[in-house]
């Protein structure tokens, strides 16, 4: 924070506390572009790096020679498979991906050498310079074919296999309704690309400057990668140009690492935007078959499924990815019977890993097409059917796990369903209207039709299946200032403004600071499922209320009462009556304050060889009504409004929570409309952010947040719930809900295509 | 880096040095550049040649400035002369790539998707070509589209000839997405009453504009030049369905007679563009 902004008058007007909407401390640099990120890195006399990657989806290397490369002038090293000094595969969670390519290339994309020079361009130059001769093979892109195909990997194309049986095989309904679905490649196409520096340390280790977000995590498979012991690899976390997902691509930011050790000097790289699209993580390709049974009255009775998840060429994170499929492949719905069968196999595609609400996104959108169809057959409202169906506290999930948490699926539903609809844009004047197509599109009225559809969604929070979820936290005051020490990275998700909250409401004290994160301080484990804002959240209050203890304990022994008979407000003690009172600076006496605490949430078990147990800490639940308008003809859509409920356990922070649902939401209507890496024979086509429509200001929908509940969730700390992932997973499912009301076609894949989004008169 | 401030000193400069490329808005050049595609080894810079970026009228035409940006041409003044070209320079982009890329630049790029060609093509536009030793010569704009004439080294695109219709004119194009796009399909279609005509492009679906002649031929036979111009809705769709088989043809039959059915995107294709050439018919005659 900014002095201007502390010393600001009337700064006891400023929002405080849990509860408040505090504005984060950042939002000034980042608005005035003076906020330092990755890419700004600058080090005395350092070298640039390049990366060369596999222009082939799958090929045998014959050989690589980086001769020429290396007698080019300006540049310092060339590294390949034969200079790793350490353990020659790595991964976040198993260890199947090599740092350089060795002998087969298994996507496009792929790293197979790195280059330190003088100047990028001369990087860039060397990188082309190295000569590898590669025997092409055929690549296995379907995920279908993986099964027959021969191994693409010494650990076989079959990354995890779940079989979930749960109840009766023989149950049946009166009502049967089967469905085909597909869902495409969504990428988390981070708008800062990635960006590192590597600064080698005299003591023989390495230092990484680069904008991670599983800081911990990355420095171990560097350590490991580097041969050397994690105290010898630190990472420093540095400003994060936006994530949604597992930040900083492995395939750079490891050969940064090994170029500065072997030159000894500082090395940078900033990726392109292709290099971004071709390094990092996609959300999981999948195809989804369902079938379900439901009695006359609309109850379901049990639901089959079969969910393949095309990992691509590595593991990574899909084995989660497949038990979150699986765990929630009936969606926020009771299911007394159901049979889930899930593969998650490698492929020749880019590798698939975490991006906000994996494997629940794709499931979502296919159990929702099915209870649409459900409601057709039956003849009954969409809505209607989906609350009678609807999971509420105390029921079971197919995993056998019972949902023990506030789980208001029925009230989330009623209220976007009661909430009044838009106008129609003929009751405003025409040149108001934003018709699909946009503001100079070919819409014509006559061809829209407006559809309306719903949504139910779930995710899990916190990491599943035994993940030790733990963080740590520090709390320091001196001085009239707190400053919080924890390794939670702030990804715009809004951690560090919640940690400013909690320590303010604990210890009474308006100037918190947050420190920057480097690996030397202890772990708080990735950023995902909602992680901070539960451990690392619950960590900081934890260690906020033993400074506050240290604090009171002597005034509370001179007064003659507990330290809970005394407040904190405004900078000054005072006792429950008023009666006694003296300053903080007074009973701080100069001293200094630190405590450090961890939050550790209940352990949780894997799912057995049936799908079977209590996987999960906590879970998130939203409703989403969209309303769309469809030019029947041409097939363009425009997400007219999107009316969302959610479940968020308590509101820490009205304004975050706001923008945290807002940009999930728009993230969805993404994957509903418009992103799709296409990959033909493996092949990313049009790595740009031109062929990849992001959604823009124009096709972002109005969104009315009509109802958050706040039923507490009693394990979690504050009772608050994560809320950025769960409208992420929902709001496909509800956009495509929509496009099926306007146009009577059956919406089975993601993103819609135009050609899908005809009317079904016409096509 | 050279910033002539005249046509001719432009084209100077590229003589002087061979190698130097030329760079107007730069939303196409310079993005090639920061990817490290393109390493020009000079730029000459076109922003600052005044004659350029407006206009003129010549004898029933208007002399278009190839360094007109498209916000420019965008406001109603500029809409008011020429219509669909306004439209199309309004739906080219966010409003960043509006305000810096030019007509000129979106000819000499010459993407299959560039907004401003099937209008230019429609209208028959001209393009004055500026040559060393201050010689000028005229290229039709379909020409250098199709690659039938070639600008040579050293030559620049100074001026755009159209037509004033004082008729309507419309552009429609379609993208994926509500916000600026790049179109899948545009038609540009344009009326001339003083030679009874009907002249419509079809955008963004081949490497250049196509004209679908026949069918421009056929609906101007069946409107009332001299009266009320409209068609019955019937002869709307006809137009769209001729123009859409002109620029997206059946496969031919198979040489045992089979007929070799399009693929569904490509239908869709047909489809979005008989959908586009019909409703631009309607709003131009309406």
């Amino acid at each position: 924070m900014s002095n201007e902004t502390t010393a600001a008058p009337g700064a006891e007007q400023l929002p405080h506390g849990i509860g408040s909407s505090l504005p984060s401390a950042e939002i000034r640099a980042k608005t005035e572009g003076t906020f330092p990120y990755a890419s700004d890195l600058w080090a005395e006399g350092l070298l640039w790096a390049a990366v060369l990657r596999s222009p082939h989806a799958h090929a045998r290397i014959v050989s690589i020679d980086v001769t020429h490369a290396e007698d080019m002038p300006g540049v310092r090293a060339v590294v390949t498979h034969e200079d790793v000094p350490g353990t020659p595969q790595h991964g976040r969670k198993t260890a199947d991906r090599p740092l350089f390519a060795s002998d087969v290339v298994r996507h496009h994309g792929e790293a197979i050498a790195a280059v330190a020079a003088d100047h990028p361009d001369t990087a860039r130059m060397a990188a082309a310079a190295i000569i590898v001769e590669y025997e092409v093979l055929d690549p296995v892109t379907d995920p279908e074919q993986a099964f027959e195909a021969a191994p693409l990997h010494p650990d076989g194309n079959l990354i995890r296999h779940i079989p979930l049986r749960h109840g009766d095989p023989e149950a049946a309904g009166e009502v049967v309704v089967e469905g085909l679905y597909r869902i495409g490649r969504q990428d988390p196409a981070p708008i800062g690309a990635e960006a590192g520096l590597a600064v080698p340390r005299p003591d023989g280790g390495v230092e990484l400057y680069i904008a991670s977000t599983d800081p911990h995590g990355d420095r171990d498979m560097a350590a490991a990668c580097y041969g050397l012991t994690p105290e010898q690899v630190k990472v420093v976390v540095t400003g994060v140009p936006g994530a949604s997902a597992d930040r900083e691509d492995a395939s750079f930011q490891l050969p940064l690492g090994l170029l500065a050790l072997r030159t000894s000097r500082p090395v940078k790289l900033t990726a392109t935007r292709e290099e971004s699209f071709l390094g990092h993580a996609h959300r999981h390709p999948t195809l989804l078959r369902y079938r379900h049974h439901a009695d006359a009255e609309g109850q379901l009775v049990k639901v089959e499924a079969q969910i393949l998840l095309d990992a691509g060429a590595y593991a990574d994170t899909s084995a989660d990815a497949l038990a979150a499929a699986v765990s929630f492949a009936c969606g926020p719905y009771v299911v007394p019977n159901a049979f889930i069968e899930g593969w998650a196999v490698r492929t020749n595609n880019p590798p698939s890993g975490h991006v906000r609400g994996e494997g629940a996104l794709q499931v979502c959108a296919a159990y929702e097409a099915q209870m649409d169809k459900l409601a057709k057959k039956l003849g009954v409202d969409p809505a209607e059917l989906r609350l009678r169906n609807a999971l509420a506290t105390g029921d079971i999930l197919p995993t056998g796990q019972t949902v023990t948490c506030p789980a208001p699926v029925a009230e989330l539903l009623g209220a976007v369903r009661d909430f009044p609809l838009p106008g129609l844009p003929k009751d405003t004047p025409e040149e108001d209207w934003l018709l699909p197509g946009g503001p100079e599109g070919a819409g014509e009225p006559a061809a829209v039709r407006r559809g309306v559809g719903y949504g139910l969604g779930m995710v899990q929070l916190l990491g599943a299946e035994g993940t030790d979820e733990v963080s740590t936290a520090t709390v320091k005051v001196h001085d009239g200032i707190a400053t919080v020490i924890c390794a939670a990275v702030e990804t715009g998700q809004g951690f560090t403004t919640l940690a400013r909250q909690i320590v303010q409401e604990t210890l009474g004290i308006d100037d918190v600071r947050v420190a920057p994160v480097d690996t030397d301080q202890p772990p708080a484990g990735p950023s995902c499922h909602g992680r901070h804002t539960w451990v690392s959240g619950g960590a900081v209050e934890r260690a906020a209320k033993m400074v506050r203890t240290q604090l009171l304990q002597p005034l509370a022994h001179k007064f003659g009462m507990s330290t809970e008979l005394l407040q904190i407000a405004d900078g000054k003690i005072t006792s429950y009556d008023g009666v006694l009172s003296t300053t903080v600076e007074e009973a701080m006496d100069g001293k200094e304050l630190w405590a450090t605490a961890q939050c550790r949430p209940h352990p949780t078990e894997p799912l057995d060889a049936d799908g079977q147990g209590d996987a999960f800490v906590g879970m998130a639940f939203c409703a989403i009504r969209a309303v769309v308008d469809v030019d029947i003809e041409i097939g363009s859509v425009r997400v007219v409004e999107l009316a969302v409920a959610q479940d968020v356990g308590r509101i820490l922070n009205p304004a975050q929570l706001r923008v945290r649902i807002e940009a999930g939401v728009t993230q969805g209507v993404g994957a509903a409309l418009t992103e799709n890496l296409r990959t033909p024979r493996g092949l990313v086509r049009h790595p740009d952010l031109t062929g990849y429509a992001l959604p823009t200001a124009l096709d972002a929908p109005d969104i009315r947040i009509v109802k958050l509940v706040e039923e507490r969730d009693v394990v979690a700390p504050f009772g608050a719930k994560a809320a950025s992932a769960v409208p992420v997973v929902t709001s496909p499912a509800a956009v495509a809900a929509a496009v099926r009301a306007a146009t009577g076609r059956p919406v089975n894949r993601l993103p819609i295509r135009p050609q899908a989004a005809v009317g079904a008169e016409l096509a | 880096m050279t910033l002539p401030v005249t046509l001719d000193e432009a084209v100077a400069a590229l003589a002087a040095v061979p190698a130097a490329v030329p760079v107007a808005g730069g939303t196409d050049l310079m993005s090639s550049v920061n990817a490290g595609q393109l390493r020009p080894a000079a730029l000459v810079g076109l922003g600052r040649i005044s004659e350029i970026r407006g206009w003129q009228y010549q004898d029933g035409h208007a002399l278009l400035g190839a360094g007109l940006t498209h916000a420019r041409m965008g406001r109603p003044d500029f809409a008011a002369l020429i219509p669909a070209l306004a439209a199309a320079a309004r739906a080219a982009g966010p409003p960043q790539i509006r305000n810096a890329g030019t007509l000129g630049g979106n000819i000499a790029s010459a993407a299959p998707a560039g907004d401003s060609l099937p209008v230019l093509a429609a209208l028959e536009a001209v393009l004055i070509i500026a040559g060393p030793g201050g010689t000028r010569r005229e290229i039709p704009v379909s020409h250098l589209l199709a690659g039938m004439e070639m600008l040579a080294p050293g030559e620049l695109i100074g001026f755009v000839r159209v037509p004033l219709l004082h008729a309507p004119q419309v552009f429609l194009k379609a993208t994926g997405r509500t916000g600026p796009g790049r179109a899948t399909a545009s038609v540009a279609l344009v009326l001339d009453p003083a030679r009874r005509g009907v002249r419509c492009a079809v955008g963004a679906i081949a490497p250049m504009p196509l004209r679908p002649l026949e069918a421009e031929q056929w609906v101007a036979g069946l409107i009332d030049w001299d009266g009320e111009r409209g068609l019955v809705p019937e002869a709307l769709t006809a137009f769209g369905e001729y123009v859409a088989a002109a620029c997206i043809p059946d496969h031919p039959p198979a040489e045992d007679g089979t007929a070799q059915p399009l693929p569904p995107a490509v239908l869709h294709l047909r489809r979005t563009v008989a959908a586009l050439a019909r409703r631009a018919l309607g709003r131009a005659l309406s």
